[in-house]
């Protein structure tokens, strides 16, 4: 790759290196290098809690040597007083224990949440930052699954990490202790230990790829909700419920199967898990009673070695409940990461400036859109398709431009590429005098807006809506009415219940889809661009309507002298996918686009002079409309 | 005057369904059955693999009295055979267990798909209304995540839960076994637990309530920064935008941690007091031992019973706040599911005529709920097989006429009748093959044109496909595709251009065969060679049926052979676009307006 040479340095990928146990290091190393006060807190409280019942095992066995044999078989004077000090004791180690289980399953809830919260944030971030393209090429409910299930799959493992950390420091500490009371009955207690680690490295072997087909069952079922519920109005006018749902009930039989099978696992891998520790248990036993036997052992020292190993038997489970839910996290990881690591297809953006670009061709500063040689090429179904061929434009400020042209042949492309949605393949793109691949967004967004056809609502209020910025921050009341005055909305507005506080619904469903067209109008018209994009922009409105939003544009409202300065007062330059006659005629400079290209620009009279095409064009609205 | 006004919406769905915990699974497993399915046998496997948990404290009884401490010496025979039945029976009971857990799982699993099935049929079965008060990463959330939570729940927690309590139970009885005086004193000590626990439980769940709820709107925020990235980029508000998803991530988290900090607080008291109980046993039974009602081995196995006591204590506190999460879940399913219909299904249907059908506005008054009144009284006849425009000023009313022609709602006052049955008697399935409505969005489906125009119809293929869009004169369009029928359309239908998702949407309205047309905004959106396929399609589409189209453009009121004019939710005129203009009313003047800004 030439190409990655040229960067300075090799970015910071999200992905896990590759091996099952590389892979696992990694993920539980980084989230916990990521939240280190908090996991010290958790794995301290769960080495505690390993420590304490281990204790608790311990002081059972000196109390049996101690104060139950003697005292039951009557062999010496046991006092009230040893017995209530036993008593005392294990208490205490009670407290202990029960103060050091909380605080071990709060401080791991806590980093469980934070990595959690982490891996949505980045990932919602990166969906931000990932080019249109991108977005086009994936499902929503995948999106939606990635930022819900599968970080909480990748986060899954931390809240029983610091417990399996624990129950090492306790197995360790156990082993150390039966070592002590016995070295035979130790050295058995510690043949645990290779066979909880054989059964757990098959378990998670089988884990794995059932866990993995699981997530991406899950995803699935998120999609055709997604897609079902987002086309809801459509599947109810239709009367289609029925077939959405056998396409759920599929989806759902997908996910049903995969679940089973992860379930089925660890049904079978659980009990093996905690067979192990019976085992040795008996083993323990047998082997004591023949050391017992031959005078080489103490009964206290069978009996604390056999109650240490039952104590474990349960924290020996939570092993395994991690490594159970480590291909889970890794496949979860796994999912968000190449989100995370996707390519931008962003070509150099990496030099990005604010305001004019260095190395700029003299006059890029005055024109309001000049395209030199700009290409766009993408990947279709079959190899490249070319979107945009060599296109030339230069218009200068205050400039109405209306782009022409039968369906595809590039104009919501043009606008795209214009607003900085879709980077150019090759050529030079300046719009405002900013080189728009040199530009960051905010900074373009300063000078131009680009009303889409969609007309986008967010939840949120009117104000919020127009303003695109939280409360208290942004436009003016005064702005916001402004605008909503000349994109003839305010009339509408005032109407509501609360005004500019008015709640929209999720899309804007509680308005008409003229209504969010004139929304969207006025949320580019309050940050008074220099350059405003219009694509298809005015399609739902009364043409009486969309004439008078046409003309307001030209009076530009009332700036004040700070504006001026920056040129804002003057009347926008506009370039605007239109449709009707009125609208075209409108303009100051048509450019007809055919397959690509720039095939005419001109005024409406020299078009209507020498271009066949774009006479036919404003024919084909005519006769229509007679 | 605004024509959906908004506010608090009492036909939306509910946070959460306000059962009871118990009531709350008892509903929960009633409306997923397959979950109860050979549950008998489950939970026999399941006690006698818990029984297995009871092998070693009886051996080690029995190994201590009989063989450790046999009155004539160590007998090592004894230990050896009761170690090895010991053995055979835990491996018995783990293969039980490994049953028992199987067959939950696969019943569990069966039951939630019934369940997601369940909440994603009602959602399509809502009134439009009542879907949109809910946003649409919340309702995905109620068929995914918050399902997710109770198979979590079930299969990890639950049934560790349902075998800890039994553990507790067969550990009762066999410390009974060896002294009742011991278990009550374990019992005793336990008692704060059991009187603090309902509060607890309480709190726990509204805390857990909050935590559903909060990722509810944490994939909503998610969903509109995905569908609306474009509009994102085009103004340059990621910042913005990653802060409120920041925000909504963040209150997630927040509600999450301080939900399981209760739960591990309270549940570690369990192991407080089940430590205690230990050290008491260790008391009691020494003097109990003491006083010759107890052997050693018989205390051995009581303290290593306990052990068994305090495990499942323990578990709970693994597992405990999870019942909680999964309760959260489940509510939020279930009050979807509790949300009612607000266009029910008639109990007895009424067949719609066969052959052409007539519509009557009949005396029809309509206010969108909690809003002000938007149809006054609309009282008109529209006969088969006639095109009838309806137009008026935005917020007249006029689409919320479509709505109720359609029956995405029901009149307040008055009754749409289609063919003579009042439509709130006619069946879903039968209304919607003979009344179908194109929507002013034209949504499709993330598949291919062919796929999305033989959508509504099951068993259409390409041939069908390709005949509707030659009967609508749009064989030239289809064979400008690239890849014909088979090229995608993208998500939402946003590949083709507005206008021609117009054209799929006629084309699978067409395919549909319906007799009623219900066109809202249809000819908007649209660039001039695909205007003029539009309108030719349109009139093929409406040849010989009757068409209620809710329009914009007065050009198409001129084509009609009924205009409705209404004004501010009153219908003030009726008749031809002739006579209107002749009439010179409110019809008269919204055409000479539109002439003027047009020419």
């Amino acid at each position: 790759m030439t190409g990655a040479q040229a960067l300075p340095r090799e970015p910071q990928r999200y992905a896990l290196p590759p091996g099952r146990l590389r892979a696992s290091l990694a993920l539980v190393g980084r989230g916990l290098r990521a939240h280190p006060t908090t996991s010290w807190v958790a794995i301290g409280a769960s080495a505690v809690y390993g420590v304490s019942s281990v204790a608790s095992g311990w002081l059972l066995g000196r109390v049996t040597d101690r104060v139950i044999l003697p005292g039951i078989r009557g062999d010496g004077g046991i006092g009230a007083r040893e017995i209530w000090l036993s008593a005392l004791a294990l208490a205490g180690v009670a407290l202990v224990t029960a103060v050091s289980v909380a605080l071990r399953r709060i401080y791991a809830g806590i980093v469980a949440y934070d990595v959690q919260a982490d891996h949505r944030r980045a990932v919602t971030r990166r969906y931000l930052e990932l080019p249109l393209s991108w977005h086009r090429r994936r499902p929503t409910g995948e999106l939606l699954s990635h930022a819900s299930s599968d970080a909480e799959a990748a986060a899954s493992v931390f809240a029983p990490v610091p417990l399996a950390i624990g129950v090492v420091v306790m197995l360790a500490v156990a082993a150390g202790a039966m070592l002590a009371a016995n070295v035979w009955l130790g050295v058995l207690g510690l043949a645990m230990l290779p066979l909880v680690a054989v059964s757990n490295a098959l378990y998670e072997r089988a884990m794995s790829p059932a866990v993995a087909l699981a997530q991406a069952r899950r995803a699935e079922v998120a999609d055709v909700a997604h897609a079902s519920f987002e086309g809801a109005q459509v599947v109810k006018t239709l009367g289609t419920a029925e077939l959405e749902t056998a396409a759920f009930v599929r989806a759902t039989d997908d996910l049903r199967a995969a679940n089973t099978r992860v379930g089925r696992v660890s049904a079978v891998f659980e009990p093996v898990l905690s067979l192990i520790p019976t085992i040795v248990t008996l083993a323990v036993i047998v082997v004591g009673v023949v050391q017992v036997a031959d005078g080489r052992a103490a009964a206290g020292g069978v009996v604390t070695s056999a109650f240490l190993l039952s104590i474990m038997a349960g924290p020996v489970g939570a092993i395994g409940y991690v490594l159970g839910q480590l291909p889970r996290s890794i496949v979860g990881y796994g999912r968000i990461a190449r989100v995370i690591d996707a390519d931008d297809d962003r070509r150099g953006r990496a030099g990005e400036t604010s305001g004019a670009a260095a190395g700029a061709d003299p006059g890029d500063g005055t024109a309001a859109v000049r395209l030199a040689g700009a290409t766009l090429d993408v990947p279709g179904p079959r190899g490249e398709v070319r979107l945009l061929d060599d296109v030339e434009l230069d218009v200068a400020p205050g400039t109405t431009v209306a782009v022409v042209g039968s369906t595809g042949c590039g104009k919501s492309t043009l606008l795209d590429v214009l607003g900085g949605l879709t980077p150019a393949s090759s050529g030079r793109v300046v719009v405002a005098g900013l080189d728009v691949e040199r530009t960051g967004h905010a900074e373009l967004a300063r000078r131009v807006a680009y009303v889409t056809q969609e007309a986008f609502v967010f939840s949120g209020s009117v104000r919020e809506n127009v303003a695109l910025a939280d409360e208290g921050a942004g436009a003016s009341d005064a702005e916001v009415w402004d605008a909503l005055e000349r994109a003839r909305l305010a009339d509408v507005v005032r109407e509501l219940p609360e005004g500019l506080d008015t709640e929209l619904g999720e899309r804007g469903t509680s308005f008409s889809g003229g209504q969010r067209q004139r929304l969207a109008i006025a949320r580019a018209l309050v940050r008074r661009p220099r350059v405003l994009l219009l694509d298809d922009a005015t399609s739902a409105l009364d043409p009486a309507v969309e004439g008078e939003i046409l003309a307001s544009l030209g009076t530009g409202g009332s700036a004040d002298g700070a504006d001026a300065a920056d040129g804002a007062d003057t009347a926008p330059t506009v370039v605007m996918v239109a449709y009707r006659p009125a609208t075209i005629t409108r303009a100051d400079l048509v450019v007809h686009v055919e397959g690509g290209r720039v095939v005419d620009v001109g005024t409406v009279p020299d078009l209507l002079a020498r271009d066949a095409g774009f006479a036919d064009l404003l024919q084909a609205y005519e006769r229509d409309r007679s | 005057m605004s024509e959906r006004a908004t506010g608090t919406p009492t036909h939306a769905i509910a946070p959460a369904s306000q059962l009871g915990l118990f009531a709350t699974i008892g509903r929960g497993i009633a409306t997923s059955p397959a979950i109860k399915r050979g549950i008998g046998l489950t939970l026999v496997l399941a006690i006698l693999g818990t029984a297995g948990q009871l092998v070693v404290p009886v051996a080690v009884q029995h190994a201590t009295d009989a063989g450790l401490l046999a009155p004539d010496g160590v007998d090592v025979g004894v230990v050896v055979r009761t170690a090895l039945l010991a053995l055979v029976l835990a491996v018995a009971a783990a293969a039980f267990t490994m049953l028992a857990r199987s067959r939950l799982v696969a019943a569990t699993e069966r039951g939630l798909a019934q369940l997601r099935v369940a909440a994603f049929e009602h959602v399509h079965r809502l009134g439009v209304l009542t879907q949109n008060t809910e946003r649409r990463g919340s309702l995905i959330s109620r068929v995914t995540a918050d399902v997710d939570t109770v198979a979590i729940f079930v299969q990890w927690g639950g049934l560790s839960l349902i075998l800890a309590l039994l553990q507790i139970v067969l550990a009762s009885v066999a410390i009974a076994f060896y002294s009742w005086e011991l278990l009550l004193l374990i019992w005793a000590c336990l008692i704060p637990m059991i009187l603090l626990a309902p509060r607890a439980q309480r709190i726990l769940s509204s805390r857990y309530a909050l935590v559903r709820l909060r990722a509810g709107a944490m994939l909503a925020a998610v969903s509109e920064s995905v569908v609306g990235a474009r509009t994102i980029k085009a103004y340059g508000v990621q910042e913005r935008t990653g802060r409120r998803l920041d925000a909504a991530v963040t209150e997630q988290r927040d509600a999450a941690v301080r939900a399981q900090t209760i739960a591990a607080g309270a549940f570690s008291v369990g192991v407080l007091l089940s430590g205690f109980a230990l050290a008491a046993v260790v008391v009691a039974g020494t003097y109990l031992g003491i006083g010759g009602r107890l052997s050693v081995g018989d205390l051995l196995a009581v303290l290593f019973l306990t052990q068994l006591f305090v495990q499942p204590v323990q578990m709970a506190t693994e597992t405990l706040n999870q019942l909680q999460d999964a309760v959260a879940g489940w509510r939020r399913v279930l009050s979807l599911l509790e949300t009612p219909i607000s266009v029910p299904e008639p109990a007895a249907p009424v067949p719609l005529p066969p052959g052409p059908l007539g519509v009557r506005v009949d005396h029809v008054s309509y206010s969108y709920p909690d809003g002000p009144r938007v149809l006054h009284d609309v009282d008109v006849d529209l006969p088969a097989g006639t095109r009838v425009v309806v137009v008026g000023a935005t917020g007249s009313g006029k689409t919320t006429l479509g709505r109720l022609v359609t029956r995405l709602v029901d009149p307040d006052d008055g009754a749409i009748r289609v063919g003579g049955v009042d439509l709130r008697e006619v069946a879903d399935a039968d209304l919607r093959r003979r009344v179908v409505a194109v929507t002013q969005e034209g949504h499709l489906f993330d598949t291919t044109v062919g796929d999305n125009i033989t959508y509504a119809v099951p068993g259409a293929g390409p041939a069908q496909a390709e005949r509707a869009l030659v009967e609508l004169g749009l064989a030239d369009w289809l064979a400008g595709l690239p890849l014909g029928l088979d090229t995608p359309v993208g998500q939402r239908g946003e590949s083709l251009s507005a206008g021609e998702r117009q054209l799929v949407a006629l084309a699978r309205a067409h395919l549909v065969g319906a007799d009623v047309l219900v066109l809202d905004e249809a000819t908007s959106a649209v660039d001039p060679a695909t205007e003029l396929r539009t309108s030719h399609a349109l009139a093929r589409l409406v040849d010989g049926r009757t068409s209620i189209t809710v329009a914009h453009r007065l050009s198409t009121a001129q084509a009609a052979d009924l205009v409705l004019v209404i004004d501010v939710g009153r219908l003030v005129e009726i008749g031809s676009h002739a006579e209107l203009v002749a009439a010179d009313g409110e019809y008269a003047r919204l055409f000479r307006a539109w002439l003027a800004a047009t020419s």
